[in-house]
């Protein structure tokens, strides 16, 4: 009894001393600043000399059209998930139907999402300028008519950065969607053929039905990398221009917080970012934890 | 005959998309050999009388070696850190017990899709009292911060499915903890902890908003911080920025074809297990 009571004990204290400097950092890093960030959203001033407003901050960011246009922005990215999710599968589906030689698709369709982002935007913003390689192919091929100032106009940046961002983020979903085709049951797959279902059938009603789980996840995360992490590809393609027309949250948030010294009014805007995020976390949490709890 | 139809229509569409996929990278290479001029005359063809001359123009007009070196330093203290903070916290995780485990185990995965940009003003605000802006410290101690959740997550997936009974066993023969990790755990676990290395290592050497804000002196930056910011400033110059851009991506390229798979299974781990 008496040496296994002592082993227990240690069992428990070595379990602390492992996992408490995990916590502190964590604590440092998340938990602290997400405190602050809730905190200063009611200040307006400087950090060293803050001024409590109340909720003046959110008001002013309901007023404020830049804000209004940034939050608007994210949700027209937003849309870019649903052709991504669509492009994804069809593709992991092609991939699929003669998996061992199509290997090396997966393999350079991943590449671009391995790549940092800004050297990507720095690239695309050449290819896409006014002058640059896609409207000189476009009028080499006399389709002048389709040539557009795809960066500088109010109207196609954010779809442009868009296409870029799908550029880069497609071959995570092939990839994935493809490992999880693979792990279909061929019984499955024979006994549909046998019963006369034809290829696209399978496809439809079976194949998918069973990656449908994984469809999700992907949409998940992608839907909160559109409202969350999309600032480099604004910063290296637009800066949020031409005259804030592809501000997106984020660039709200670096803008007032490093640009201009509103400091309270950018922690006030991260509140919102983490509000609207929080909805799609707590989605892809649930998704996760039932996909948890089906392979325990 | 109907099958081969498919297969053929898809091989189409798949080369198709590869060369969507690649030619980007293609136009950094082509574009880094010419000179200004031959870029302006010719954009998109191939270069004419290919020139090495941007890569000694590169050294000579930004602190380009600095820079890269910044970015090598930061990688390896922040990846090296978190790693070694997670493996312990993973190990506790997936084998200790404690108040909270299941707790601390789903606040990892919560953490791991909250937005950075959200932390970053309260976190400049910390950096400032402690006099750590433009400094390298700066950021490495929150890039330590925000791998944290993710690797934890990671490696106490992997933890779990190792044997309990492996590590009951080596207790009862009386190892200490500190020892079993060491001598037992991490030697199974060296391709898991290998992947978890590279995608860290690709997300910090990736990572521009924290480097943007925290560190503002021109020979502080990191690569793609210094690299984002002359964009502007050599805004005429394509083929000067498209050889930073070339040498910027190519350790990450050579890194992805030496070992694809642990790049696939890291980065993927998020829709996984």
């Amino acid at each position: 009894m008496r040496p296994r009571l002592r082993s227990r004990l240690t069992w428990r204290a070595w379990s602390y001393a492992f996992v408490l400097p995990a916590v502190i950092a964590l604590a440092a890093t998340f938990g602290y600043p997400l405190v602050e960030v809730a905190r200063f959203s009611f200040y307006a001033g400087t950090i060293q000399q803050p001024v409590y407003i109340g909720t003046g901050n959110y008001l002013e960011l309901w007023h404020d059209p830049v804000f209004i246009r940034s939050v608007l922005d994210n949700l027209k990215l937003l849309t870019a998930v649903p052709v991504m999710t669509v492009l994804a599968v069809g593709i992991a589906l092609a991939i699929n139907a003669g998996y061992r030689r199509m290997k090396v698709y997966q393999a350079i369709v991943f590449l671009p999402y391995v790549l940092p982002a800004t050297a990507i935007g720095l690239t695309f913003s050449y290819l896409l300028s006014q002058s640059g390689v896609v409207n000189t192919v476009l009028h080499q091929w006399h389709l002048g008519g389709l040539a557009r100032d795809w960066l500088g106009s109010a109207h196609w940046a954010i779809p442009t950065i868009a296409a870029v961002i799908i550029w880069q983020q497609l071959g995570f979903g092939v990839v994935v969607l493809t490992a999880a085709l693979l792990a279909v049951p061929q019984e499955l797959i024979e006994a549909a053929r046998i019963d006369g279902a034809s290829g696209w059938r399978i496809q439809w009603y079976i194949l998918i039905p069973h990656i449908r789980r994984i469809i999700g996840l992907f949409v998940m995360i992608e839907a909160i990398t559109m409202l969350s992490a999309v600032f480099t590809y604004v910063f290296v393609l637009t800066q949020g221009g031409p005259a804030y027309s592809s501000s997106v949250m984020e660039y709200y948030i670096y803008q007032n917080g490093f640009q201009q010294g509103a400091v309270g009014l950018a922690s006030a805007a991260a509140v919102v970012l983490l509000a609207v995020a929080s909805v799609f976390i707590v989605i892809y949490l649930r998704l996760r934890s039932r996909s948890d709890q089906a392979e325990a | 005959m109907k099958r081969t139809v498919t297969t053929a229509s898809s091989h189409v569409l798949l080369i198709v998309l590869s060369l969507i996929s690649l030619y980007p990278l293609w136009f950094v290479v082509q574009t880094a050999l010419k000179t200004n001029s031959a870029f302006t005359l010719n954009p998109t063809g191939l270069p004419s009388s290919p020139t090495l001359s941007n890569f000694s123009a590169l050294l000579a007009q930004m602190p380009f070696l600095r820079w890269t070196s910044n970015s090598v330093l930061v990688t390896f203290v922040s990846v090296g850190a978190a790693t070694v903070l997670s493996v312990f916290a993973a190990y506790a995780v997936a084998f200790g017990k404690f108040f909270g485990r299941r707790a601390f185990f789903s606040i990892n995965i919560g953490l791991i899709a909250i937005p950075p940009v959200a932390l970053l003003v309260p976190l400049f605000a910390v950096m400032v009292q402690l006099g750590l802006i433009n400094t390298l410290p700066s950021v490495m101690l929150i890039y330590s911060g925000l791998l944290i959740p993710f690797s934890v997550f990671f490696l106490s997936n992997f933890f779990r499915e190792l044997p309990r009974e492996l590590i009951e066993a080596a207790t009862v023969d009386g190892a200490s903890h500190g020892r079993i990790l060491m001598r037992i755990v991490m030697p199974l676990s060296l391709p898991t902890v290998f992947t978890l290395v590279i995608v860290n290592a690709i997300w910090v050497w990736n990572e521009l908003l924290f480097a943007l804000v925290f560190l503002q002196n021109n020979s502080a930056r990191t690569l793609m911080a210094g690299l984002a910011l002359s964009q502007g400033r050599f805004a005429t110059n394509e083929p000067l920025i498209m050889t930073g851009v070339l040498l910027s991506i190519l350790p990450m390229v050579v890194l992805y074809l030496a070992s694809q798979r642990f790049f696939v299974r890291g980065l993927t781990a998020g829709i996984g297990k």
